[in-house]
């Protein structure tokens, strides 16, 4: 392996690091999360964490905003040790973060939760609720996001909840931003929008670390990188010292070319119809076939009302009109448990909120909606549910001490990698993957994506969210681009291009082929 | 193996060495305590809380509570004692059988509350406590059915003593071995757990989670009932105020044995032994010549003390408090 080692120096020219990390580790019951790494964040620059699904990206996160203790090593600002023993003491150093897992409260207002714990006070010690809202505007107005400071967060798409998360941690006045893969969630115009974001934080004098994987993500805001793998820091430097190549071998520690695993299909009858399906405020006149062992590509912008539809068509909201049709039948989804008795299944995409129950084992989570195969005659049988979830955890490599391991106690993107594997246990007819491989780093999604070809190539209908546009491209045989609710073009594979796509997604259609 | 239950092990063996010291504690003054017939006998006294318990598992479970059940086994209760007097002719099966249906019945009345009307549980059994020990009221116009006015059947089922341990004791076994099978190997068990750990993911997942609340309130509902019986039976008298806030002893067992108030963590393991430490410690203090005041005082800082430990357990896992510090961030 051609790593460079972690002590190697490539900024002797330069200033003391803003921020070190030296010699930190973390285990936990089970794993060592964090083992003897370190990092270190440049003022003024943006250093790229990268690594695999569970290679202790967020952990390190956690151990420097105070949320976890490290067991061994030090943490420097401005070369002085520093200890955060909580949160609040992480926030008054100057650190503050966009975690990956944003928690915020669905009943409090925008204004609240951005201020949540350092509310603005009055000279009386009250909350000063006017400067509350007009400081809450400001930050929301600075990262160009139209949100009402007053609503409720539960009122919120998910692309708006996690501005108001970017807006709560830049309602701090940081020197050190971390941002735990914050485009996630976004499609091109939020990330656009985020990197603008990022430049000014930049020159203004902060120092960024920004984790992502997405590696044109990575070149265009980053200077500096570091690699984790398995908990250990296997490789740090300048970007422009190395290509895509280097990184993804350090980080996989074996070459992945990413190429989308896209067969020749061979596509079907019509299984699936949807006919003027509208609801009255989210979206408007859906129409469109899906074959059997077809990808339905859905892009759009972010509240285009991709998810809404879908919602729609697995039965968690009702459409004011329209009507769907199952192998030519009317399907009347009234529930969850209708459309998934119907064959149909739904790949939620804020997976912390519907997709996973963290308190439970692995196990459980991934049989949970397949307990009718794996149990006889209404007794759970522990042996099947375990060979079902084996089967899947191997397939999507999902990284996990065993499989009674509580789901909440995995990485991000392994929990992804959990809901994902129980929808695709059941082996529906129609399934609906709302963002898949959001959060999934990339030798993960390739399994995913071979996953979906080879669910198509069994004569599956897929219809595959996402904000993504190489995987929209790479893996849709068409595509549906909505744009304000509405259809703004269906599109065949032959001939598609970025440039259509985005046309369509943002306006000056170009009508349907 | 249940995986559910290797999850809560440390909680468990914490909660049997918390009992075992207290054992030894009390032993090393007064040997007698600790004879097999003496613990068997804690055991025949912890009976009903057990059942109680376990129905209140399930409610828990699901994120709900039932305030209900000390007054569902009242009213319950106090029914099968009058009829048992009216008619002392009719056979203790056939009573069983009925306590088991009317609390059911009244258990049912909480979940559809719950369900249809989409009520807070707190706010529904609360009520229901009230109505249900008022309905007791109402049909004994406040007087006791004493023993003498009790069958000799009706009294004895219970105390029947059956290879070696009384009838009562065989229920709450059998209450617990049912109870393993349906939390730990039944579907509408696990939807127990998975609609109080994350009730949107289940409502994802095909669960109905209304009507899962709906069962774990008859659940709760039907062993009440029978433990109206049960109770009227031990004690040989029904009265009004019977079984008078013993809601809390039976929340206080689940919280103790770990089952989590949040909702979608608890075992039946724990449970028990929640139930038990709480039987161990109310037997315990008697025998060390507590004073009666005293002893309400001790056992609720006992209670307070495991809960305690019970959370510092919790948190050493991180979630909880790592959710509440993200959010002060
Ligand atoms: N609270 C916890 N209890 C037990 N293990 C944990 C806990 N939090 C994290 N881990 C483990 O620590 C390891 C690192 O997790 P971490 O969340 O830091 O990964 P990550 O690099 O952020 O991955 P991802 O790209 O999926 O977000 C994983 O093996 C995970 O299972
Ligand atoms: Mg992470």
């Amino acid at each position: 392996m051609n790593a460079m080692s972690p002590t190697q120096s490539v900024h002797t020219a330069e200033a003391q690091p803003l921020l070190e990390m030296v010699g930190i580790s973390k285990s936990f019951p089970g794993v060592k999360a964090l083992s003897d790494v370190a990092l270190s964040l440049r003022a003024g620059h943006v250093t790229a964490l990268i690594g695999e699904n569970g290679a202790g990206k967020s952990t390190l996160v956690k151990c420097l905003t105070g949320i976890y203790q490290p067991d061994s090593g030090e943490i420097r600002v401005d070369g002085k040790p520093v200890r955060f023993a909580t949160a609040d003491a992480a926030q008054a150093a100057g650190v503050t973060a966009i975690h990956q897992e944003t928690v915020l409260f669905d009943e409090l207002t925008v204004a609240e939760n951005i201020f949540l714990g350092h509310a603005p006070r009055t000279r009386l010690g009250f909350v000063d609720w006017a400067a509350m809202h007009a400081r809450a505007a400001a930050i929301l107005h600075g990262i160009d996001a139209p949100i009402s400071t007053r609503v409720r967060l539960k009122d919120l798409s998910i692309a708006q909840r996690h501005l108001v998360a970017i807006a709560r941690a830049l309602s701090v006045d940081a020197r050190i931003v971390i941002m735990d893969e914050p485009t996630a969630a976004l499609s091109y115009k939020e990330v656009e929008d985020l990197f603008r974001i990022v430049a000014r934080l930049k020159a203004a004098g902060k120092a960024i670390l920004f984790i992502s994987h997405k590696f044109e993500e990575v070149w265009r805001i980053a200077e500096y990188y570091a690699v984790f793998r398995d908990g250990r820091q296997v490789g740090a430097g300048l970007l422009a010292d190395v290509d895509q190549h280097d990184l993804v071998k350090m980080m996989v520690g074996r070459d992945v070319a990413h190429v989308f695993p896209k067969g020749e299909p061979k596509i079907g009858d019509t299984v699936f119809s949807v006919r003027k399906l509208s609801h009255p405020t989210e979206y408007d006149d859906i129409s469109f076939d899906l074959r059997r062992g077809e990808i339905l590509g859905l892009y759009g912008l972010v509240g285009a009302g991709r998810s809404e539809v879908c919602q729609a068509l697995f039965g968690v909201s009702r459409p004011g009109s329209g009507e769907v049709l199952l192998d030519g039948q009317p399907l009347v989804t009234r529930s969850p448990s209708d459309a998934i008795g119907a064959g149909i299944v739904y790949v939620p995409e804020e997976r912390g909120r519907h997709g996973a129950i963290t308190a439970m084992p692995i196990v459980s989570n991934m049989s949970l909606p397949s307990l009718r195969q794996t149990s006889r005659r209404n007794f759970l049988r522990m042996a099947e549910e375990f060979a079902l979830a084996r089967t899947y955890a191997e397939r999507l490599d999902l990284r996990a001490a065993s499989l009674s391991q509580p789901v909440g106690t995995l990485s991000g993107g392994n929990q992804q990698k959990v809901v994902i594997g129980k929808w695709l246990a059941t082996r529906p007819k129609v399934i609906i993957l709302d963002e898949p491989t959001k959060g999934i780093d990339i030798g993960s999604k390739a399994a995913v994506h071979a996953f979906m070809s080879e669910l198509a190539a069994e004569g599956l209908a897929v219809i595959m969210v996402s904000s993504e546009i190489p995987e929209v491209l790479g893996m849709s045989d068409r595509v549906l681009v909505m744009r304000e609710g509405r259809m703004a073009g269906l599109f065949d594979r032959q001939g598609l291009t970025p440039e259509i796509l985005v046309r369509a997604a943002t306006g000056n259609s170009e009508g349907r082929q | 193996m249940s995986l559910i239950r290797t999850l809560l092990a440390r909680r468990e063996t914490l909660l049997l060495c918390a009992m075992l010291a207290l054992l030894i504690g009390v032993t090393a003054r007064f040997p007698e305590f600790a004879t097999p017939a003496s613990l068997a006998n804690v055991f025949h006294d912890t009976s009903i809380l057990i059942i109680l318990a376990l129905g209140q598992m399930a409610v828990i479970l699901t994120k709900s509570i039932d305030l209900s059940v000390a007054a569902n086994l009242a009213f319950t209760g106090m029914t099968v004692a009058m009829l048992n007097h009216a008619f002392p002719d009719l056979s203790i099966l056939v009573l069983m059988g009925l306590a088991l249906t009317m609390g059911l019945a009244l258990g049912a009345i909480n979940g559809l509350m719950v369900w249809r009307l989409n009520m807070p549980p707190i706010v529904v059994t609360l009520g229901t406590l009230t109505i249900y020990r008022g309905l007791a009221f109402v049909e004994s116009g406040g007087a006791w059915v004493n023993a003498h006015e009790m069958s000799p059947a009706f009294l004895e089922l219970p105390r029947a003593v059956v290879a070696g341990l009384p009838v009562l004791s065989w229920l709450a076994i059998l209450a617990i071995g049912l109870s393993v099978l349906l939390f730990d190997r039944t579907p509408i068990g696990r939807a127990f757990f998975a609609t109080g750990g994350n009730a949107v993911a289940a409502v994802y997942t095909g669960i109905d989670v209304g009507r899962t609340r709906f069962y774990a309130f008859c659940l709760s509902g039907m062993l009440a009932g029978l433990s109206g019986y049960l109770w009227v039976s031990r004690y040989a008298v029904a009265y009004v105020d019977v079984a008078g806030g013993f809601e809390l002893n039976v929340i206080a067992a689940c919280v103790i044995g770990g089952v989590s108030i949040a909702g979608g963590i608890g075992s039946v393991a724990g449970t028990v032994l929640g139930a038990l430490f709480l039987g161990l410690i109310m037997n315990a203090l008697p025998v060390i010549g507590v004073s009666p005041f005293w002893q309400m005082a001790i056992s609720g800082a006992v209670i307070i003390a495991a809960v305690t430990i019970n959370a510092r357990a919790e948190r050493s896992v991180g979630r909880n408090i790592l959710r509440r510090k993200e959010i002060v961030l």
